[in-house]
């Protein structure tokens, strides 16, 4: 489908990709360390509470990020997406609940049910470019909703309210992958991998003309790029990644029901990624640590029941402030305070 | 966006225009209910559509609940189409309104005094959001929407502070509870006694008060100076504020307005079915898909929406339950798939 823009964006040479406040080389390489060091001093509770959970959730913000981001279409069915990827594994492998779970190898579920959860998020984008802007918000949210809903009052093929449970993660070279520090490790790797593709797939043909889609969809039409195909495709490439963070999810939980694909989920991997920033594609990762943060510790400061509160009220705070987020907040702090020449009118 | 697809427009010189042909389908899918609730059903119908009580009592229940949704999502669709704000909080004033319609019914035992007071504290609510958040937001349509959702979060959550996790009802009024016998004859006894169809005299309210709002609205969008107002800043904002309108002034309007019809909403909604945690997300659904598919910013539009999900949802609840939630999704495609903007959108 990316053959659809044969003519590289010719003429000026663009600055691809470069939103202020983006880390350079040597934050990555530090970032890099400080995460692959992390085990040696951190318990097996922060590991994976804190650190697996928000490299997942990152991850499922991520997908949203590089729709919101590069496309300029905020989707809350990303984790309606998961939910496809994370159902494909609780019925395809083995679950406890001794409905389906076909007992498939983890090699084998696991590309099934990214494929599906892929095919699913085109779908979903398919339906949802006929509208743009807020509309997108409203389709993808009733879409979200519905398939709740569905796989809710559907027993033959979802288990209805109940869902599935006692869904393993695979065993590897003898290694149980649930371990905390290898599941650890395990979503580091996925989280990496994935924000590296970002990172280069912003840059790539596609990447430029999906977000010269994003910012003027006619002019791109008629320079003859097929701009309902880029924006179907990076529906394809963001289910992709919230397929991945799908199976870890469903690894992560053992389990998965109507509930975990629930509109309140939806709204929290939105709430995620605002507060981290769409510019860049480490903010929806910043997100998920302060969002997770909050969730783990808020019964502390706020009392069991109202962490929610807490959690909007801090979504309010970012949205009201700070358009961009955290990473907004920080370029701010730098003082780089410019507008990005890749998104006109952003600043008015 | 639809003219760029290249699709020929429906050609008068074939014969007809798209409008007589819908009309056509219309009269004939309107001559069929009438045959369906006047006849006696043959053997094979009742084989297909269980009896003609339940169909029927079905049908009933459908619009009752598109008079809910109607009354829910004309509030949004109203704010919409002016202000260009999705208020994903609409789902939270309505329980809201159904909270303290609750409150004061149970508390004075007058059920019109609580409506009355929903529809007051919800224009106030609605009057303040307006004030503090989007008139701080303005122009930024998405921040707006991202500021609704976090409303939405904490009002969900405070509300769960508040009222706990329990499922209240509103007792309904003596003077619109018990069944009324309705002129439709459902099956003839042996002996030759009919029998008549009997519903829940406060369902039929609910249906009745839905269509009164709505002539309601139409009469002041059509034939106010307020409605001009509003119908103009629908079109052109900037126009309607360069021609000596004080548009903030009218956004209040409508959108306390909004927040009051969300607010009755509530405490109908409370009272034909019940008040929970959760319902503020059902209705947002509700209003959301009644929208899309109406049309943004359109009244008419809310109406055949609420119309066509209502039924949609009580049929499909009843004849294939375990795909009740997949009918509405259908429906949305199928309308996203036809019509983008929506039935009556422009």
């Amino acid at each position: 489908m990316s053959a659809a823009s044969p003519r590289p964006a010719a003429g000026r040479s663009l600055p691809a990709a470069a939103p202020p406040g983006d880390p350079s080389v040597g934050a990555h390489l530090g970032l890099a360390a400080a995460l692959l060091l992390l085990p040696a001093v951190a318990s097996g509770f922060i590991l994976v509470q804190i650190g697996a959970q928000s490299l997942i959730l990152g991850l499922l913000a991520l997908s949203l990020m590089v729709l919101a981001g590069y496309g300029g279409m905020i989707s809350l069915a990303q984790i309606t997406v998961a939910g496809i990827a994370g159902y494909t594994v609780a019925i395809l492998g083995e679950n406890s609940v001794a409905v389906h779970g076909f007992g498939w190898p983890w090699w084998l579920t696991v590309p099934v049910a990214i494929t599906f959860a892929a095919l699913g998020a085109a779908l979903i984008g398919w339906i949802s470019v006929r509208t743009q802007g807020i509309y997108t918000i409203m389709i993808t949210l009733a879409i979200a909703t519905a398939m709740s809903l569905f796989a809710q009052q559907n027993y033959t093929l979802f288990n209805g309210f109940e869902g599935f449970a006692g869904i393993p993660a695979p065993t590897l070279f003898g290694q149980r992958l649930r371990a905390p520090m290898a599941f650890y490790y395990l979503c580091l790797g996925v989280a990496a991998l994935c924000y590296v593709a970002v990172l280069y797939g912003a840059r790539s043909t596609f990447g430029l003309g999906l977000q010269a889609t994003r910012d003027n969809q006619r002019r791109m039409r008629a320079l003859g790029f097929d701009t309902t195909a880029h924006k179907v495709f990076a529906w394809f490439l963001a289910g992709i990644i919230a397929g991945l963070a799908g199976v870890l999810l469903v690894w992560f939980q053992g389990r998965i029901s109507p509930g975990t694909i629930g509109v309140a989920a939806a709204i929290n991997i939105l709430v995620i990624a605002v507060v981290g920033g769409l510019r860049h594609p480490i903010g929806p990762f910043l997100g998920a640590v302060v969002v997770v943060l909050i969730q783990t510790f808020a019964t502390d400061v706020v009392g069991a029941a109202r962490h929610n509160t807490l959690i909007g009220i801090t979504f309010l705070v970012i949205v009201y402030f700070s358009p961009d987020g955290l990473l907004g907040l920080w370029s701010r702090f730098q003082g780089q305070f410019r507008q990005n020449p890749l998104r006109p009118g952003d600043g008015a | 966006m639809s003219s760029v697809d290249g699709k020929a427009p429906f050609n008068a010189r074939q014969g007809l225009t798209a409008r007589q042909v819908w009309a056509g389908i219309g009269l004939v899918l309107a001559l069929i209910l009438v045959w369906m609730v006047v006849a006696q059903w043959p053997a094979w119908l009742n084989g297909i559509l269980i009896s003609k009580r339940t169909f029927l009592t079905t049908l009933l229940n459908g619009l009752t609940l598109a008079g809910l949704y109607f009354l829910v999502a004309s509030g949004f669709t109203l704010i919409f189409g002016l202000m260009r704000n999705v208020n994903l909080a609409h789902g939270s004033l309505y329980l809201l309104g159904a909270y303290v319609g609750y409150e004061v019914v149970s508390r004075t035992g007058m059920w019109l005094l609580g409506v009355a007071v929903a529809c007051l504290v919800l224009a106030v609510v609605g009057l303040i959001l307006q004030v503090l958040v989007f008139r701080r937001l303005e122009g930024d349509d998405l921040r707006q929407t991202l500021v609704t959702i976090g409303i939405s979060i904490v009002a969900a959550d405070m509300m769960i502070a508040v009222w706990g996790g329990n499922t209240y009802q509103i007792t309904e009024p003596d003077w619109l509870s018990g069944a009324v016998r309705l002129p439709v004859v459902t099956t003839i006894r042996a002996d030759g006694t009919a029998i008549f169809l009997a519903y829940p005299f406060f369902r039929l309210f609910v249906l009745f008060l839905a269509v009164a709002v709505g002539i309601g609205l139409w009469l002041m969008i059509n034939r106010t100076r307020l409605g001009a107002m509003i119908r103009a800043g629908v079109n052109d904002r900037a126009m309607l504020s360069a021609s000596g309108v004080n548009v903030h002034v009218v956004f209040a309007i409508v959108f306390a307005l909004g927040a009051a019809l969300a607010g009755l909403a509530g405490v109908i909604g409370g009272s034909a079915l019940s008040v929970s945690p959760g319902e503020d997300v059902r209705y947002l659904l509700a209003s959301l898909v009644v929208v899309i598919v109406g049309g943004m910013g359109s009244v008419t539009g809310a109406a055949i929406g609420a119309v066509l999900i209502g039924i949609a949802e009580q049929l499909g609840l009843v004849y294939f339950p375990t795909y009740g939630g997949v009918v509405t999704f259908l429906i949305l495609v199928v309308a996203l798939a036809v019509r983008p903007q929506g039935i009556m959108g422009k």
